[in-house]
Order: structure tokens, then C-alpha cells, then sequence
């Protein structure tokens, strides 16, 4: 194999309150497809951040070639041959394609841009991805699956040694995931090497020439292509059988409790969803980024109000118009984006897990200092926060803690209805392990429980049922005994199950 | 306390350096004016605290203060109303300015900054409509009602706690309790720091909104009336010019960030009394000259800004 382009040498990366990566290791050598996976937290987005010139590492050495190198920002990292494409596209939609290649880094004297230039060489990656447009066409014109591309071309153009793939197939049909694969086979013809990030272990198993595998920022091993199978990435990535991960028990299913009539929401106006969630019912929602699962949430939820349709709580209820409406009702919405939408960052974990329930335990407008104590160190036992004091602010919390403060937030109000969109995005191992543990409980309390996730492995881990979306339509239910990966994306990406089979 | 803790050290300071620096500033006079005077501008600082604390601005409160101080006087004067029912008028305006700011902001969507800026120049000019760019007042009249701005609890033979001051404290207070006490601060300090969490927590966070941009208008109007019930003249063309800089540069010295979620009534407070004891202070030390007056106080914005957001950052960095 020869030497390895890029190495990685015992890289420590601190964030207030986790350590994202502890002394790992990572080599890349030219042509080969290298897969990094990992769950949520493990520590590869910033392992690629560091790569990239993104971000410093706190410890550890880089090396290019055999050289130590260090990166003071994007630039130091490109000249060094490393280019990263991250996995919500970094493109101007409103300019061309042209322009997005060369953006920052314009050829040209004295402030006059070499056009001339830009597009001839434009024309020539464009090539090598074998993406046919002009370079004058106007990004939003195309499909995500072509701005990937683009986006690819762009790191050629820099003259990429190494390319950094985060997620690329995330938001991609399965026909651009197919192309995308085999641009990226072209390109270790070419001698280039590609690190491969993916939560698809089956997109990994097709792809990858060796994989390595992070968990709670750390090395736990590595398989080299004729190792790469299922079953041991998952159990790399866990720690140990998944069978043991995902502490099932069998539901006693109640009453339907949440009834969807028609629902429309504002993104997907054409769209009527319908559906029902029994008492103790655990539903999974799955689906391709950009399938409508969170709009249907936030429609659900009327954080942005649906256009039409009921939504029933216990055979009462109506339109969504507010979320005051609908937490009244017995509605609890965990949102997707923790600290954008969950929190508030700079209020203490006291005052944002009292924040739903405040107005139902004051006396009068006063605040009942009293009961909310009370009601937060229930909350801090019951779902076990690891917190100095619930003074402290919830911005320095983990992102597990950080989630069950969130939760904390919706169980104070006891709803009939949980919904959790994404609920263990970006929380490490353990955490994620207590919150399918905490979503167990919910359901054999009797909670209704509705969850978005992107993570196959969680759905088929966690869920009764499960509810597939493509371009804002359900376009499939699948039973518990009917869960396959490839039964799942074939709904995920518009096919229809029983054409299929 | 922690975070009056920087404000109040510079009152200190600059209350000692006065002292030792310039002639008659502990004389029972020159204190009753500053607490006057601190009395008098608190009220606007503790109104666009609350509109700073959910995040947004309001710029029109010196307008307020012209509409109300020209305004008042007009009604009483020349149009014959009672005291007492032209406070009544001044109020309902007042709720309807803050009611309108509030409706445009949270409904249609504006930024506070554009619609405040707006309100700026549409009650100055309205006013100088109405008064006819006539200078108003009370003239030699109405000596009980102005008793309100002029005033003091008598203490010594010399000094006095004047009645703005007063009426400051109850306004603190009754302000301090509803932010610190009653769930409506709570929502408000929640809404100002993320106000998409707080709307999808289950707070009417458009309500909170318009609420603050209420409350300032309204204490808009009590200092425009109290301004002129203390000083008997007005002239629509400059009477309370700047003043909502004023009010704004006490807030953010107290404590206040404009990003918003943050801020404390004490602060606020002592961030007017700073401001109005730099004003005392240019005036009664004789190398500092009057014109130098907003270069200084600018300085000492910035640096108290600088020094807390340096704090800040360490803090931040040691956890």
C-alpha cells in the first residue's frame, strides 16, 4: 500500500463539557476508499473538522506525507491537499456553477476576476465528475444530487489529494446516491484518496476498501474489505451485540390516543397525512432527509400551523394552531434542533425544565419557587441529569443531558403524547442508551410515542411500527416483523413495496 | 449582585472622584437634583429594559417624552382639560403607541429597530403638528399638579428626596417583582434568549412582546410627564432629543445585552445614576468642559461594555 498520504497522530479535541475525540488515530493512503463510521457523537465530523482546517486540535500531530503540518484555517488545508464537503453543501444557490467553484479563491490581478480561466477550468472537473452542464447554469437549478457533484468538482479543482465525504448521501434519491458512487470509484482510479463518512452500513459495505471505527471519540477498530460485514461494524460501533443495545420489551397497546385526519402542512400542502398512534404504541418515523418528517412534526405539533386537517388527542382536538394549544391538549414536541429549538442555552437547567409547566403549578401570575424546586429534583432523579446543581446553565451540559433536560421539560406536563424528532442526534453512546431506555418507559406507562430518526438501526431498534415518508406522503407502514433496511429505503426512496417484491 | 457588581464599582468610583475633584458636589442641593434627575431618566431606562431584554429596541421613546411633555401642557392649556384627564389621555396614548409597535413587530413581522426608528420621527413630527412648533407649558399655573416633578420628601433644610426619584423606586420595584417574581418575567427573560423555544415551551411569546413594547411607551409618557411637570417648558423641536440613547446606554451600562434575555432593574438603575453623575460631574469639574460631554460619556459606555464582555468570555472559557 505504500506509504499513507494523510496520517493522524493521537488527536485530543476538548468542547465544554464532553471530549469529542481522545488520542485517535487515522491513517489515508492514496487510492482508497476509507469508511469512518460511528454513531452520533463519536467523534468523526470533528475528527473532519480538524482535518479540514476547520477547527485546531487541542492535541496531537497532523501529517502530510510523512510532514507535520498545521492548519490555521480552510486554506492551509486545501494547499496541503485536503478538501472537505460537508454535508449540508456549502453552495451559493443564487450563483453559478462557475462562480461556486472559485468562490474565495478567485483567479485574477487587481481585483478583476480571469473568467476566462475560471471556465475552462470549471469545464475540465465538471468532466472528471461527469456532470454534464454548463458552467453558467444557476446552482438552484439543480438537484441536490448535481450540487453534490458540484460540490466535488469544487475539491478537484483545488487540486484535492484527499476528498472528505460527510454524509454525502444523505439527502440523495437512490439513483444520485448510485452516480455519486461511482464518481467516487473514478476518483481512486484517479489516485485520490476518500474518506467516506456514513451512517448506511450497507452503502459502506459497497463502497469502502477499509473502515474504521469511532466510538465516544476513540479508535474501536478497524476492518480491512473482506472483514466488512454487518454485524461486526454495528457491534464496533456499540460495543457489543445490538440485540443487547435496544432493550425491548413487548408493548400492551391501549386505546388509539393520536389521531391524524388529513393533516397538511404548510410545506407539503398537497399532502393529507393520516394516521393513528395507540396508548404504549412506540411509531417510528423514517425517511431521507428532506422526506417531510420534522414539517409533519411541527404541523403535528402546530409550531407552524398545519393548513388543514385534525389532529385528535384521545378523540379531542382540531386543527393545530400553537404549540400552547396542542401541550394543553396532551401533546409534547422534542424537537430536532436541540439548542435552537430545545433549550435556552443561557437559562439555568431549573428554569428550562420548569418552562412549560410554570404557569400551571404559580399561584396567581407569582412564581412558586417551591414547586418548581420540587418538580426539578424529580425530574433531575427520575431521568438521572448528571448536573454540578440545576443552577448551572444548560449551555454547559452534554448533549445527553442536555436532551433529558428537554424531556424533563415535557414529562413535568404528563402528555398522552410524545413526539421526538431525532431524539439522539449528537449525544454520545450512553446517553442514547437511557434516552431508548426513558422512551421504553414512556410507552409502558401508557405514553403514546412518535419518533422521527434517521438512524435505521434506531428505528428497527425502537419501534413498533414504523411510518416511512418520501417527498412529504407516507408512502408505507411497515409491522415490527416486517423491518428490513432494504424493505425501509425502498419506501424512503419512493419505491413502491409490493411492485418491488 | 454578581452582575451589578462592575456598575456599582464605577458609581463609587466616579461618585469618590467628583467629590474629591469638584466644588459644592456634596451639597445637599446638587445631590437632590441628581437624584432628581436619576429619577426622572431611570424611568425611561427601566421601560426599554423590558424591550431589550426580549431581544428588540425601541427608539421612539424620546418622541414619546416630546408627545406626552408638549402634549399634556397643550391639552391643559389651550384646550382647557383637566390635569387629571389629560394623564388619562396621555396613557391611552401611550398603550396605543406601544400597542401599535408591538402589532408590527410580532405580527407583521418588522424589525423593532425600523419600526421604532419610524415612530421616531412620526410623534416628533406629530407633535410639532399639533403644538404648532410652540414652546408649551404650564406657565405660572397649575402649581399642585407640578408639585409631582418638583417637589422632595424634605430631609435636611437643604436636601430633599425629590418626588421623581421616588416614583422611581415604586416603579423599580413593582418592575423588579414582575421580572424576578411572576411568570411574565420569567417568559420574557425565556423569549428574549431563544424565542422559538420559548414559543414552541407553550409561552404566547407575541403577547410577552407586544407586553414589553407596552410597558416601555408607558413609562415613556410618565417621564415626558414628569420632565415637564419639573421643568414647565417644552419645545416640540428638542424636548427629550437623544433621550431614548440615554435610556439605552443605562440599560445596556446596567447590565442589559441588546442581543436580549439579559438585564436587571437594579442595573438599570444604577447605570442612570451613572450616566446622570458623569453629566454632574463634567459640569462641576472646571477642566472638563460641557461640550465634552457625550465624548465621555461614550468612552465610558464602551469601556464598561468591553470590560463586562471580557468578563464574560473568561467565564466562559474557565468552565
Amino acid at each position: 500500500m505504500g506509504e499513507p498520504f494523510l496520517e493522524v497522530r493521537k488527536i485530543t479535541k476538548r468542547f465544554p463539557g464532553v471530549v469529542a475525540l481522545s488520542g485517535v488515530d487515522l491513517q489515508v493512503y492514496p487510492a482508497e476508499i476509507l469508511a469512518l463510521i460511528g454513531e452520533n457523537g463519536a467523534g468523526k465530523s470533528t475528527l473532519m473538522k480538524i482535518l479540514a482546517g476547520v477547527q485546531p486540535a487541542d492535541q496531537g500531530e497532523l501529517l502530510v506525507e510523512g510532514k507535520a503540518v498545521r492548519f490555521s484555517g480552510v486554506q492551509d488545508a486545501q494547499k496541503s491537499g485536503i478538501a472537505l464537503i460537508h454535508q449540508e453543501l456549502n453552495l451559493a444557490e443564487n450563483l453559478t456553477v462557475a462562480a461556486n467553484m472559485f468562490l474565495g479563491r478567485e483567479p485574477g490581478k487587481f481585483g478583476w476576476i480571469d473568467q476566462g480561466l475560471i471556465e475552462r477550468e470549471s469545464k475540465r472537473v465538471l468532466e472528471m465528475v461527469g456532470l454534464e452542464v454548463s458552467p453558467e447554469t444557476l446552482l438552484s437549478e439543480l438537484t441536490l444530487g448535481k450540487q453534490q457533484l458540484v460540490e466535488i468538482a469544487k475539491a478537484l479543482s483545488t487540486d484535492a489529494k484527499v476528498i472528505i465525504m460527510d454524509e454525502p448521501t444523505s439527502s440523495l434519491s437512490l439513483r444520485e446516491s448510485e452516480r455519486l458512487f461511482e464518481v467516487i470509484r473514478d476518483l481512486r482510479e484517479k489516485g485520490v484518496g476518500v474518506i467516506y463518512i456514513s451512517h448506511r452500513l450497507g452503502e459502506v459495505k459497497e463502497l469502502a476498501d477499509r473502515v474504521v471505527v469511532f466510538r465516544d471519540g476513540e479508535n474501536a477498530g478497524m476492518l480491512e474489505r473482506n472483514e466488512v460485514d454487518h454485524d461486526a461494524m454495528v457491534r464496533m460501533m456499540v460495543g457489543r451485540d445490538v440485540s443487547q443495545f435496544y432493550q425491548r420489551t413487548e408493548h400492551d397497546l391501549g386505546e388509539v390516543v393520536l389521531s391524524v385526519r388529513g393533516l397538511r402542512s404548510v410545506e407539503h400542502p398537497e399532502n393529507e397525512l393520516e394516521f393513528e398512534v395507540r396508548a404504549g404504541e412506540v411509531v417510528g418515523v423514517a425517511g431521507l432527509v428532506g422526506a417531510g418528517r420534522s414539517e409533519m412534526l411541527a404541523a403535528l405539533f402546530g409550531a407552524r400551523p398545519a393548513l388543514g386537517g385534525d389532529v385528535l388527542v384521545a378523540g379531542k382536538g382540531g386543527l393545530p394552531r400553537s404549540p400552547r394549544e396542542s401541550l394543553g391538549r396532551g401533546l409534547a414536541l422534542v424537537p430536532e434542533d436541540r439548542k435552537g429549538q430545545g433549550l435556552i442555552l443561557d437559562m439555568a437547567i431549573k428554569e428550562n425544565m420548569s418552562l412549560a409547566s410554570l404557569r400551571r403549578d404559580s399561584k396567581g401570575p407569582f412564581l412558586n419557587t417551591n414547586k418548581e424546586e420540587e418538580l426539578v429534583a424529580e425530574m433531575t432523579s427520575a431521568l438521572s441529569v448528571k448536573t454540578p446543581g440545576s443552577w448551572q446553565l444548560a449551555r454547559f451540559l452534554s448533549g445527553g443531558n442536555q436532551q433529558k433536560v428537554v424531556l424533563a421539560k415535557w414529562l413535568a406536563l404528563k402528555p398522552k403524547v410524545l413526539l421526538l424528532d431525532e431524539p439522539t442526534r449528537g449525544i454520545d453512546i450512553g446517553a442514547k442508551e437511557e434516552i431508548y431506555l426513558l422512551m421504553e418507559k414512556f410507552a409502558r406507562e401508557g405514553m403514546a410515542v412518535l419518533f422521527v430518526s434517521s438512524e435505521m438501526e434506531e428505528i428497527m431498534g425502537m419501534a413498533d411500527r414504523t411510518l416511512v415518508m418520501h417527498e412529504g406522503r407516507i408512502t408505507g407502514e411497515l409491522a415490527r416483523e416486517d423491518f428490513s433496511e432494504k424493505a425501509i429505503m425502498k419506501l424512503a426512496t419512493g419505491g413502491n413495496i409490493n411492485k418491488a417484491e | 449582585m454578581k452582575k451589578i457588581k462592575g456598575i456599582l464599582i464605577t458609581l463609587i468610583v466616579i461618585y469618590v472622584a467628583t467629590a474629591i475633584l469638584g466644588e459644592n458636589f456634596l451639597g445637599g442641593y446638587n445631590q437632590g437634583k441628581l437624584l432628581e434627575r436619576t429619577g426622572l431618566y431611570g424611568l425611561l431606562g427601566i421601560g426599554v429594559a423590558f424591550v431589550i431584554i426580549t431581544g428588540g429596541i425601541d427608539l421612539s421613546i424620546g418622541s414619546v417624552v416630546c408627545l406626552v411633555g408638549c402634549g399634556v401642557p397643550w391639552l391643559v392649556m389651550r384646550q382647557g382639560w383637566s390635569p387629571v384627564s389629560a394623564v388619562a389621555m396621555a396613557m391611552v396614548v401611550a398603550l396605543c403607541v406601544g400597542l401599535w409597535h408591538g402589532f408590527l413587530i410580532t405580527k407583521l413581522k418588522l424589525q423593532p429597530f425600523v419600526v421604532t426608528l419610524c415612530s421616531l420621527l412620526i410623534y416628533r413630527g406629530a407633535t410639532r403638528g399639533l403644538a404648532e412648533d410652540q414652546s408649551q407649558g404650564f406657565g405660572g399655573e397649575h402649581e399642585a399638579f407640578r408639585q409631582w416633578g418638583t417637589e422632595a420628601i424634605e430631609v435636611t433644610h437643604e436636601f430633599g428626596i425629590p418626588y421623581p426619584f421616588v416614583i422611581l423606586i415604586v416603579v423599580a420595584s413593582i418592575a423588579w417583582v414582575f421580572l424576578n417574581k411572576t411568570v411574565w418575567g420569567r417568559y420574557l427573560f425565556a423569549l428574549g434568549n431563544n424565542e422559538e423555544a420559548a414559543r414552541l415551551s407553550g409561552i404566547n411569546t407575541d403577547r410577552m412582546v407586544i407586553l414589553s413594547y407596552v410597558i416601555c411607551s408607558m413609562l415613556a409618557a410618565l417621564g415626558g410627564l414628569l420632565f415637564i411637570l419639573n421643568g414647565n417648558s417644552a419645545q416640540p423641536s428638542d424636548f427629550g432629543n437623544f433621550y431614548e440613547l440615554y435610556a439605552i446606554a443605562a440599560a445596556v451600562l446596567g447590565g442589559c445585552s441588546l442581543r436580549g434575555g439579559e438585564g436587571t432593574i437594579v442595573g438599570v438603575v444604577i447605570g442612570t445614576a451613572v450616566m446622570q453623575l458623569l453629566k454632574n460631574m463634567i459640569n462641576l469639574v472646571d477642566w472638563l468642559k460641557s461640550h465634552m460631554e457625550f465624548l465621555i460619556v461614550g468612552v465610558v459606555l464602551l469601556v464598561a461594555v468591553v470590560a463586562d464582555e471580557m468578563i464574560k468570555q473568561r467565564v466562559r472559557r474557565s468552565k
